[in-house]
C-alpha cells in the first residue's frame, strides 16, 4: 500500500493538524493525537485520508479527529471522533461502525495474584462452559419477542430487572445502561431475529473476558475510590457488544442512508460514509434504532458480569458479594450521542460519533456519576491479550478539545491476514502461557490474528493521550487468563 | 482472464476478497464462494439444502452487498453454510438465486473468521476487456 503523502503540520508533540487545504471539501481540519513514531506508523496506511475525508461531511464542527490508535476502517477510521451540529448536521451509521456499542466493562473484586493463579484453568473452563462464545454462539435460556422489546428500551435495567445484577451496576454504566429515544418499531424483524438467539453471548473475533492482575498504579487516591487498592489485586474485563442485532441495524439503516444521500444532495468521497440529515426522519428512525443496539449490548455485558460473578462464587466458594465483585465501570467504544459542547465559546448541540473512541467527561459533569464525580468519568482502554490494559479517567481538556474523547485501545497495526501469516506455525497459547497468560478459545485461527504483534503498543497510545492531557492514567492491569470468542 | 475466481486480500481492521467473473452472474457467484471461502473451507461445505434468494436493490453496487449480506443473515439466523450459487436472473436492480449448502457443523467446518458484513468502502464493479472484477471489504 502506498505512503500516504498528504500535508500534515505539528502543533506540539502530541498534536498534528490535516489542514483543510489539503483536500477542496473538507469543511474542518484533521486533528491526530500522535507522537512523532507513531505518526510515521500511521502514515504507512491510507488512514489520514479517512480522516480527511470525514471532514467533508456536512455540520461537522471543530475538526475531525484520530486518536493514537486509530487505524484503516471503511468510510470512517477506527480511532476517530467527529461531532456534527444537530441543526444542519448529518448522523452516519458508518460513524458509529456496525458493532454498535462495543465496548468494555471492568469489575474488581478483593482476590489476589496468589489466590486466582493457582485456579486459573478452572476459572477459564468453567468461564468457558458458563458464558457462550465463538462464532455463532447462541445462549441455552432464550428470550422471547416481548423481552426482546422490553430490553431494547430499557437496556441493562432489564437484565438487572430480572436478577441479573445490582442497582448499584447501572450507577456505574455510561448513560446508566440505558439510552433513552430507542424505538423498537424502527428495527427490522430480521435485525430481531438475528439478535434475540444471541444475547448472552460474548461472540468471536476480538471479544474477550480477560482475569487481570494490577501491576502499576498511577494515583493511589483515584484508583482507591474505584476499588483498585493494591498490587496484585485481580480484575475481570468483559469486551462485547451487539452482536448480530447491531449489524444487522448497521446494514439496514446504511441501505436507507444511501438512498438519502441522493434525497439530501449530500457528496461524498467514498460511499460507505453515507448519512442524513438529524433532523430528517431517516436521521431519527436510524438514533432511535441505534439506541436499541446499544441498549442490547447494556444488556449483554450485564448478562455476562452476572454470569462472571457466578461463576467466581462457585470457583472460591463464596458468594461474590464477599468477592467484593463490584463494576468498576462500563464504556461504549462505538457510538453517536446527542450532547452538549461549547464550541467557539458557545453551547452547541451535537451529535457525537465515537469509532473505536471512548466517551472521556471530566471531575463535575452532570454525566459523570456521584462516585466519580471529583475524579472525573473512569475510561476503559484494553491492550492485547499479550500485553496490558489500562485504567484512565476523562478531563477538562478533553471536554474542551476533543468533544469528551479519548482513545479506545491498541489499534492494529497488521492485517488479520498478515498477522496469521507471520504467526504460522508459531503456537500463540504457548507462547503466552510461558509468560503466564492462560488462553482458551474456542478458534485457534483467531488467535494468531489477535496476537500481540498485530497491534500497537497500548503503553505507547496511552502515553501520548495522557500526555497531551485528554485523559490521565490511573492505574494498569496485566492478563494472567483470557476467554476468546 | 486470470483463470482465478477470487482471491483474498489485505485490509487492516477487516478482510476483503476480490471477484472475478466472465460476466455480471459469474461475477455474483463467485464473490457469494469468496465469502463462504473466508468463513471456512468451502470444499468441505456439501450441497443438502437449497435456498432461494431474492433481491432487488436500486443499483448494481448495492445489489452486490445485499446479495452477500443476505447470504450472511441466512447463515447467521439459520446457520447455513453455501458452496454453490446458481445466479438465475440478473440485472441491474434485481437478482434471483438458487443457493446450495449445508447446515454449520462445528465438527466438519472449521471455522476461519466469523464474517458480520459486507460493506460499501471502496466497492467498484470494473469491466476490461475479458472479464469483470470487484473488490469487496467485509466486517469481521
Amino acid at each position: 500500500m502506498p505512503q500516504w503523502q498528504g500535508q500534515l503540520i505539528k502543533i506540539d508533540d502530541y498534536r498534528w493538524e490535516i489542514p483543510r487545504s489539503y483536500k477542496q471539501g473538507m469543511r474542518v481540519p484533521g486533528l491526530i493525537y500522535a507522537d512523532e513514531a507513531m505518526l510515521k506508523s500511521i502514515q504507512e496506511e491510507q488512514t489520514l485520508e479517512q480522516v480527511a475525508n470525514v471532514a467533508f461531511l456536512p455540520g461537522i464542527v471543530k475538526s475531525s479527529f484520530a486518536m493514537p490508535d486509530i487505524h484503516w476502517g471503511y468510510g470512517f477510521p477506527i480511532g476517530g471522533v467527529a461531532a456534527m451540529s444537530v441543526k444542519d448536521g448529518v448522523v452516519s451509521p458508518g460513524g458509529v461502525g456496525y458493532d454498535i456499542n462495543c465496548g468494555v466493562r471492568l469489575l474488581r473484586t478483593n482476590l489476589s495474584e496468589a489466590e486466582v493463579r493457582p485456579k486459573i484453568n478452572q476459572l477459564l473452563n468453567e468461564l468457558f462452559a458458563s458464558i457462550p462464545s465463538g462464532l455463532g454462539s447462541e445462549r441455552k435460556t432464550k428470550v422471547s419477542r416481548k423481552d426482546m422489546n422490553e430490553l431494547m428500551i430499557e437496556g441493562a435495567k432489564w437484565s438487572v430487572g430480572h436478577g441479573f445484577g445490582t442497582e448499584d451496576d447501572l450507577d456505574v454504566t455510561e448513560e446508566g445502561g440505558c439510552m433513552e429515544g430507542a424505538d423498537p418499531s424502527k428495527v427490522s424483524d430480521r435485525a430481531i431475529k438475528r439478535g434475540m438467539p444471541q444475547i448472552g453471548t460474548l461472540g468471536s473475533g476480538n471479544h474477550f473476558i480477560e482475569i487481570q492482575v494490577v501491576k502499576e498504579i498511577f494515583n493511589h487516591h483515584i484508583a482507591n475510590i474505584m476499588g483498585i487498592n493494591e498490587l496484585g489485586q485481580v480484575l475481570v474485563l468483559i469486551h462485547t457488544g451487539s452482536r448480530g442485532f447491531g449489524h444487522q441495524i448497521c446494514t439496514d439503516h446504511l441501505r436507507v442512508m444511501g438512498e438519502a444521500v441522493l434525497k439530501y444532495g449530500i457528496k461524498l468521497p467514498d460511499r460507505q460514509l453515507a448519512c442524513t440529515p438529524i433532523e430528517s426522519k431517516e436521521g431519527k428512525d436510524y438514533l432511535a434504532a441505534m439506541a436499541c443496539a446499544a441498549n442490547y449490548a447494556w444488556c449483554n455485558r450485564q448478562y455476562i458480569a452476572h454470569w462472571v460473578r457466578e461463576t467466581f462464587s462457585k470457583v472460591f466458594g463464596r458468594h461474590y458479594t464477599e468477592l467484593g465483585m463490584q463494576q468498576i465501570y462500563d464504556v461504549a467504544h462505538n457510538i453517536a450521542k446527542i450532547e452538549e459542547h461549547v464550541v467557539d465559546g458557545r453551547k452547541l448541540k451535537v451529535c457525537v460519533h465515537r469509532k473505536g473512541a471512548t466517551r472521556a467527561f471530566p471531575p463535575n459533569h452532570k454525566d459523570v456519576p456521584q462516585k466519580y464525580k471529583e475524579v472525573g468519568q473512569p475510561v476503559l482502554i484494553p491492550g492485547d491479550m499479550g500485553r496490558c490494559s489500562f485504567i484512565a479517567t476523562g478531563t477538562q481538556r478533553a471536554m474542551e478539545e476533543s468533544f469528551g474523547s479519548t482513545c479506545h485501545g491498541a489499534g492494529r497495526v497488521m492485517s488479520r491476514g498478515a498477522a496469521m501469516r507471520s504467526l504460522k506455525g508459531k503456537d500463540i497459547a504457548q507462547e503466552l502461557q510461558s509468560r503466564g497468560i492462560i488462553i482458551k478459545t474456542g478458534s485457534i485461527s483467531s488467535l494468531a490474528e489477535e496476537a500481540s504483534q498485530a497491534y500497537k503498543d497500548i503503553t505507547e497510545v496511552i502515553d501520548v493521550v495522557h500526555q497531551a492531557g485528554i485523559s490521565r492514567k490511573i492505574a494498569m492491569a496485566v492478563p494472567i487468563g483470557v476467554i476468546k470468542g | 482472464m486470470t483463470g482465478k475466481n477470487f482471491e483474498i486480500i489485505n485490509h487492516t481492521a477487516d478482510v476483503g476478497i476480490i471477484a472475478y467473473g466472465s460476466d455480471m452472474r459469474q461475477l455474483f457467484s463467485n464473490a457469494a464462494l469468496a465469502l463462504f471461502s473466508l468463513i471456512t473451507d468451502h470444499g468441505s461445505i456439501i450441497e443438502k439444502i437449497r435456498r432461494d434468494v431474492q433481491i432487488i436493490s436500486k443499483d448494481s453496487d448495492s445489489l452486490l452487498v445485499e446479495w452477500l449480506n443476505e447470504l450472511i443473515y441466512l447463515f447467521d439466523t439459520e446457520g447455513v453454510l453455501f458452496s454453490r450459487f446458481d445466479i438465475k436472473n440478473l440485472s441491474n436492480n434485481k437478482l434471483i438465486a438458487t443457493c446450495w449448502g449445508e447446515s454449520f457443523n462445528p465438527l466438519k467446518h472449521k471455522i476461519r473468521i466469523e464474517v458480520k458484513a459486507a460493506t460499501y468502502h471502496m466497492l467498484k464493479i470494473n469491466k476490461d476487456d475479458s472479464q469483470y472484477s470487484v473488490q469487496i471489504i467485509f466486517d469481521v
